[in-house]
């Protein structure tokens, strides 16, 4: 159940309270993210939506411990990562989050199963562990066949798929996307939309997406829209219910 | 070691780059390295110098003679255990270009003083019987060729220009690692008896051998003072401070090599500081995803400088490679004027430590930049 009333148990996976983030610009203080709640509970698949500026990314950036409130909490599976230092803050990242971007971020020459093996080598595996890992998450994503292809000699769609499976390669709590069908034609885009939905029904995962495009908002278990800083009900699908602004 | 994919894969990203900047080092290193056997060569005489060696010049210059009775004078002197004395020939072999020392020797007490060269005892007899006999250094039989027995003809550039012929009697080895085997003996009686009158009974400098190094400072005072007011005033001092000033009529080479060197320091530092800090500037979003999916600070650092290291380590590699071949052939084409260059391991041991320390430092702030960039702003860069 996705709530944002900050009434949400502890026992959510994801526990966002009093949320804020302020920038300065030009000595002028901006306000992206005012007093923000949210509660996510494990494989829960949550879309946000809003317009340009509205703080989706900030919001995203925040829970994947990239960047650091002005003030509030975010507390992951127990975790609080509000408080935490830089370098536990990279390690926490690294075990719980996997990040799908709109421009995939493949690096370049590296083969698909290279990038997919980055995550793997911060961790404790050997060379053949991790391997089999690899070609495991390859094999989730359909792309088992082209491993050893290059980011330039594969299609966008299947250049996201990669990014998927780097994402999953190290099982983290849950996956952050952002814009992951920005870039895409429609078909990869629903192709790529298939597969997250998979990755949640099919293996659990807690997916957390920023998109644009209320078609691919559409297939997620809930919509949110950021406004004025503030998270607001949007969309709940027959599996979830959206609890907002104390209507529990 | 887990990121060496990913750091051979960055490397390569620009193989023109990766080429002209590999090159760059070993040119650098070529130069470095031949600095430092050309300085080596110049320090070499001061290097092997023996501590309980002194040498009696006259006080107003190596080329004024000194009477051949100061022998048995300086030896009188307590804490002297040996004395001997040489001439500087001056002659060239077959051409002006074959030029090597060749010196005048007093064959009754050379090897007391000079024992570090050895001469097989057959081979040092026959010389001392040999009137016009020769001992040549092992280096210097191996150039031209020469075997025991060979007529060997120089031309004097001192003594009115004859041809005097030698017959070489024996060939001299050294057991110092860098010893000096590019001499040529000649005996100071035959040399004496042929000389114009002006030149005989005289020697160029004496050499004595001290009892004990600690005498050095009270012999060189006794020898000075003793010969003192007299027609030929004495400067003694230790062996290596003669080698040094020897070399420094040559100019401030230390001085030389180390500016070019600074140069060849300085240059390179910044080429491959600009490269790296291209490269890091390249893929700020790349190494932003690093960041995200787990990768430390520490760990971008150690990435960058690695690729720097790993620049370093195969230019320099190279550039000694390059140099090791190429300072036989300088060395060779520079004979007569230069003492024999030598490329020693602890040399190339050094050009390598030059290499990497270069590397380290020329991907230190790059590194730095790209350990302290924020997730977001590089992500933003896309």
């Amino acid at each position: 159940m996705v709530r944002v009333d900050g009434n949400g148990g502890s026992q959510s996976l994801i526990r966002v309270r009093g949320l804020n983030k302020t920038y300065s610009r030009g000595g002028e203080k901006i306000q992206v993210l005012q007093g923000l709640n949210l509660d996510v509970d494990k494989g829960d698949f949550v879309a946000f939506m809003g317009p340009s500026g509205s703080g989706k990314t900030t919001l995203l950036n925040l829970l994947g411990g990239l960047d650091v409130p002005s003030a509030g909490s975010i507390t992951v599976a127990g975790d609080e990562i509000t408080h935490m230092s830089g370098s536990k803050l990279t390690q926490w990242r690294a075990r719980h989050v996997g990040f799908i971007f709109q421009m995939y971020n493949l690096i370049p020459v590296l083969t698909a199963y290279q990038n997919v093996e980055l995550p793997l080598l911060l961790t404790k595996l050997s060379g053949s562990e991790r391997r089999k890992h690899v070609e495991t998450a390859l094999a989730v994503v359909g792309l088992a066949d082209r491993m050893h292809h290059y980011p330039r000699q594969l299609s966008g769609g299947q250049e996201q798929r990669v990014t998927i499976a780097r994402a999953i390669v190290s099982d983290p709590t849950f996956l952050l996307c952002d814009e992951p069908t920005g870039d895409l034609d429609r078909k990869s885009a629903d192709e790529i939309m298939a597969l997250i939905e998979e990755l949640v029904a099919k293996y659990g995962k807690t997916v957390l997406m920023v998109t644009h495009d209320p078609v691919v908002a559409a297939r997620a278990h809930t919509t949110l829209h950021l406004e004025k800083g503030v998270l607001v009900e949007g969309k709940a699908s027959s599996r979830q219910s959206v609890l907002a602004g104390g209507a529990a | 070691m887990k990121f060496r994919r990913l750091i051979f894969a960055n490397l390569f990203r620009k193989k023109i780059r990766l080429i002209l900047t590999v090159g760059s080092f070993a040119i650098a290193l070529v130069l470095f390295t031949f600095l430092a056997v050309v300085k080596s060569a110049f320090n070499r005489g001061i290097d092997i110098a023996g501590a309980d060696r002194l040498i009696v010049i006259d006080r107003v210059g190596l080329m004024n003679l000194m009477p051949i009775s100061y022998a048995d004078k300086i030896a009188a002197i307590p804490g002297v255990k040996a004395v001997t004395h040489d001439h500087w020939f001056g002659g060239v072999y077959q051409d002006e270009k074959n030029f090597f020392p060749q010196f005048v020797i007093d064959v009754e007490n050379h090897r007391k003083v000079y024992p570090e060269f050895k001469v097989p005892d057959d081979q040092w007899n026959n010389f001392v019987k040999d009137r016009q006999g020769a001992i040549a250094g092992a280096r210097l039989a191996e150039r031209f060729h020469w075997k025991v027995g060979d007529r060997i003809p120089i031309k004097t550039t001192l003594y009115g220009g004859a041809v005097w012929e030698f017959n070489l009697d024996g060939i001299y080895h050294t057991d110092k690692p860098d010893g000096d085997m590019g001499q040529f003996w000649l005996q100071w009686k035959y040399f004496d008896e042929n000389v114009p009158s002006v030149i005989k009974s005289t020697a160029g400098w004496y050499i004595l051998k001290l009892d004990s190094p600690d005498d050095a400072v009270r012999v060189a005072k006794a020898i000075d003072e003793k010969f003192a007011n007299s027609s030929h005033e004495t400067k003694t001092e230790t062996e290596s401070a003669f080698a040094a000033s020897f070399a420094k009529q040559f100019g401030n080479i230390e001085f030389l090599i180390l500016t070019i060197g600074s140069v060849v320091f300085f240059t390179l530092l910044l080429v491959t500081g600009n490269t790296m800090a291209i490269s890091v500037r390249e893929r700020i979003s790349e190494l932003g995803v690093l960041k995200a999916i787990g990768f430390t600070d520490r760990s971008v650092l150690f990435l960058v400088l690695s690729e720097s290291l790993v620049i370093a380590f195969f230019g320099g590699v190279l550039g000694l490679l390059l140099a090791w071949a190429a300072i036989p052939g300088i060395s060779a084409a520079l004979t007569g004027l230069l003492p024999p260059l030598l490329l020693s391991k602890p040399m190339l041991l050094l050009g390598l430590v030059f290499a990497l320390f270069v590397g380290g430092a020329s991907g230190l702030l790059p590194g730095i930049g790209a350990m302290r960039m924020r997730v977001v702003s590089a992500l933003r860069r896309v």
